[in-house]
């Protein structure tokens, strides 16, 4: 079996069978960062047909495809791969894995998000992209004529389900792999936060796929779950959704939460204030995170208790979060402050953060939330949360973790830029919006009437937008440049606290030669103020054993795709088809044998070998 | 096969004895827990229109218990049965533990007969569907979910067999068959579930 780790691997058939999690952290992010290019193009064709009053660029109908599509692409087909593909690539080695515990699975999640992703956006070149919001409400998107919906159930339905047991695959990872010594409470943040952002996609993301499949029945199959002159009741719909979609937004923030606890630690070279209390504060907002989700429907009349309960467990949410900010703060008071790009986005997140979260709480009052409610208030809200909390993660979190991933140091000046007119850009573009939302423009509507003071407010937003545009095509300059000439970047470009600092950029396959032996909170940290070179070694050198790449991820992947895109067309032979190729493909996996393969000691290079 | 002097030195959990039956283990626990989730939205859908019956007709009337009870119990000794596998399992004996997980996929078919029977039925002498009412459709979705579960589990064991039949236990086999027995336990719960929420409530309240 041996041979098989030195025989030279055609790229491309490497790269479709790859169970490296470091590999498929960065297929991960590679997608992403395609799908965050493409909504963010949506947002800016949004944008100029919002440029002024009753403007014509895209029209309606279009403007409708966009929006939902902008939407849905973001949260769905770019925030959460993302974070996925900074999970995949870093939380091994925090933890000091050899792997994670699925590698398998963790494969399957990504091609399964990919499948559904491609079919998400088919509807484009097949007759209209989805255009119910990326809410999807019933009986909008019952009721909306052609395939786009279709596209909209049947891709989120595969992709959710990569997610969900990509999800699984961390939990079982952060559980049952850590290194001698990394005990719960020793366990950097940004690996916390994706423990708890793991178990919240686990309980969450069913709902969705229940209120998805119940969508798929009206559509395909003439079912009346939402058809309310059959007796059908929408409303359930919506408490499907937000059940799922409540949790979401903290599973999109948490990782981006524990990025910045990382980052903004070591570039003031201290320890993380309050760990404890933060680690506290992050379960207890994915606790509360499951309690709220009416806050999305006040309006819909359950009731003054109903919406008394949920109001008084949202603003309950604000009390970890301030926690968070606090220690934050904390954390640079006193410290040696440094201002990388990675650091300007963690600083920058603060204060924005900080105002989508004022302005949550606004939101979490019911009878406010009657004016607030489907109008541009909610629109710079939850664009404060995400492009100030999660956007500004990502961005920080590629700057940092740049050169453990790929060995090379993004250009700082370059970066700079990036941040400094993507900051002015997001205020530009966002702030504007409360006020527009306060003065009554409702959102995802094409157009507005002139001669009511809305003209300049949407002006200044599409030139921010424009501003962000830049900075993300200065960012984009960047990655290119840095990809083909970058600065080649040592094991530990910012003196960096924890365990993924201790080996080489980029980590070798099997990530650790020997299992590192963890003494402490910022493991990596504390054996350097030690005086050691490395970290001890829990083990002798031995053989290190190694999974078996596999196709089979990909052809159970096609064989869903194939499934759903026949589906929508009633082509039912085709549509078996491809159920039958899925099956087969979890055959295959259930009867064949894999049991991997051993890099041998002697071929592992001296200079990944640690205290002997 | 190996002998029985052999066989007895596995360990005492040998589903658990590996890093890779532990991983598997607690996965597919996470993964019930998502399960679970998914039916719970399934029963809420259903506590929320299991009235909506669109002028046609109701629970009270479509209902036959004796059916459902036989299928109950089918199902039921099946969960038994494949206690009694993993107790084989547990002190490592191969050919009954494949003896009794035999018996639950056929129980299991057996459940699964009565069902499609059930369904035939309720189409074609009530005109109860999938599209007739928005009850109709929480019906058909909650306890067919559950039966599609029921038809993986009986295809998920009859493979496990086939497979490994000639191989014996050892800390590789030993999981995989630990890993549907407790599918098959979550699946029971479920029904027992769907037997009071649908039926019984469907006949009193
Ligand atoms: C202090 C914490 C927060 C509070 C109190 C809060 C409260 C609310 C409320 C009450 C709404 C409903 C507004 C309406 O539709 O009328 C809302 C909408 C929203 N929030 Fe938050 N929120 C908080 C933090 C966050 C975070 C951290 C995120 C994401 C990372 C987020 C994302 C969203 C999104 C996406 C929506 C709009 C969904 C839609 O209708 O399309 N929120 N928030
Ligand atoms: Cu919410």
């Amino acid at each position: 079996m041996s041979a098989h780790a030195y025989k030279k691997k055609n790229p491309v058939w490497d790269w479709l069978t790859t169970v490296d999690h470091k590999k498929i952290g960065i297929l991960y992010l590679a997608s992403g960062a395609f799908f965050f290019l493409l909504g963010g193009i949506e947002a800016i064709l949004l944008r100029v047909q919002l440029l002024y009053p009753e403007f014509d660029f895209v029209g309606a109908e279009t403007f409708n495809q966009l929006l939902t599509m902008h939407g849905t692409t973001m949260i769905f087909l770019a925030a959460m791969p993302l974070i996925f593909g900074f999970m995949n690539a870093i939380v091994p080695l925090q933890i000091g894995a050899r792997d994670v515990a699925f590698p398998f699975v963790n494969s399957l999640g990504f091609w399964l998000f990919t499948a559904g992703g491609i079919l998400l956006n088919l509807g484009w070149f097949l007759g209209g992209a989805p255009d119910a919001g990326w809410t999807g409400y019933a009986p909008l998107s019952t009721t909306s004529p052609g395939n786009g919906v279709d596209f909209y159930v049947l891709g989120l339905q595969i992709s959710g389900i990569g997610t969900l047991i990509g999800g699984i695959n961390f939990l079982v990872t952060i559980i049952n792999m850590r290194a001698p010594g990394m005990t719960f409470m020793r366990m950097p943040l940004f690996t916390w936060s994706s423990f708890i952002t793991s178990g919240l996609i686990l309980f969450a993301f069913p709902a969705l796929t229940i209120g998805l499949a119940l969508l798929m029945f009206d559509r395909l199959f003439g079912s009346q779950f939402f058809a309310a002159e059959a007796g059908g009741n929408p409303i359930i719909y919506e408490h499907l959704f937000w059940i799922f979609g409540h949790p979401e937004v903290y599973i999109l923030v948490l990782p981006a939460f524990g990025m910045f606890s990382e980052i903004i630690a070591t570039f003031a070279r201290k320890r993380l204030f309050g760990y404890s209390a933060m680690v506290f504060a992050t379960a207890l907002i994915g606790f509360l995170g499951f309690m709220v989700w009416v806050h999305h429907m006040f309006t819909v009349g359950l009731g003054p208790i109903a919406n008394s309960i949920f109001a008084v467990a949202t603003m309950l949410i604000a009390v970890p979060t301030g926690v968070k900010i606090f220690n934050w703060l904390f954390t640079m008071w006193g410290g040696k402050v440094s201002f990388p790009t990675a650091n300007l986005f963690a600083v920058g997140f603060i204060p924005s953060f900080v105002l989508g979260g004022m302005t949550g709480v606004m939101l979490s009052v019911p009878p406010a939330d009657y004016q607030y409610h489907d109008s541009y208030f909610v629109v710079a809200h939850f664009h404060y949360v995400i492009v100030g909390g999660v956007v500004f993660g990502l961005f920080a979190g590629m700057y940092y973790w740049w050169p453990k991933i790929f060995g090379t140091v993004l250009n700082e000046f370059l970066g700079k830029l990036h941040f400094w007119l993507f900051f002015i850009g997001f205020h530009l573009t966002f702030f504007p919006m409360h006020f527009l939302g306060l003065m009554g423009m409702p959102r995802r509507v094409y157009t507005y009437l002139s001669g009511q003071s809305l003209d300049e407010a949407n002006f200044a937003a599409t030139m921010g937008a424009f501003l962000m545009g830049l900075a993300t095509i200065i960012m984009v300059w960047n990655i290119i440049q840095t990809s083909v000439k970058g600065k080649k970047a040592g094991n530990d470009p910012w003196d960096g606290r924890t365990l993924e600092w201790a080996i080489s950029s980029p980590a070798p396959e099997y990530n650790f030669a020997q299992t590192p032996l963890v003494r402490g909170l910022d493991a990596w940290w504390l054996e350097k103020r030690a005086g050691n070179k490395q970290m001890v070694a829990a083990e002798p050198l031995d053989d290190i054993h190694m999974p078996d790449s596999s196709i089979l991820p990909v052809l159970l992947s096609l064989g869903l795709f194939t499934a759903a895109l026949s589906a929508i067309y009633s082509n039912w032979v085709l549509a078996i088809g491809g159920l039958a190729l899925a099956a087969l493909s979890m055959i295959l996996r259930s009867v064949i044998d894999y049991h991997g393969y051993h890099i041998h000691k002697e071929d592992l290079p001296a200079e990944g070998r640690e205290g002997k | 096969m190996k002998s029985n002097e052999a066989m007895t030195k596995l360990p005492a959990n040998p589903e658990r004895a590996t890093l890779d039956g532990k991983n598997k283990f607690l996965g597919f626990w996470f993964f019930l827990g998502g399960e679970t989730v998914l039916f719970a939205s399934l029963f809420g859908v259903y506590l929320g229109l299991r009235n909506a019956t669109n002028g046609g007709v109701t629970s009270n009337e479509l209902f036959e218990l004796p059916l459902v009870f036989i299928a109950t119990m089918l199902l039921l000794t099946s969960s038994l049965t494949s206690v009694f596998a993993t107790m084989a399992l547990k002190t490592n004996h191969f050919k009954r533990m494949i003896g009794w997980f035999v018996v639950t996929g056929l129980l299991g078919l057996g459940f699964l007969g009565l069902e499609i029977y059930e369904f035939n039925h309720y189409v074609h002498e009530y005109g109860h569907t999938i599209k007739s009412s928005a009850w109709g459709s929480a019906f058909y979705t909650l306890v067919g979910t559950h039966g599609a579960h029921v038809f993986m589990g009986i295809s998920w064991i009859t493979l496990l067999i086939i497979r490994n039949l000639r191989r014996g236990m050892d800390l590789y086999t030993a999981p995989k068959f630990y890993l549907f027995a407790l599918y098959w336990h979550f699946i029971d719960v479920v029904w027992i579930f769907i037997f009071t929420v649908v039926y019984l409530m469907g006949k009193v309240g």
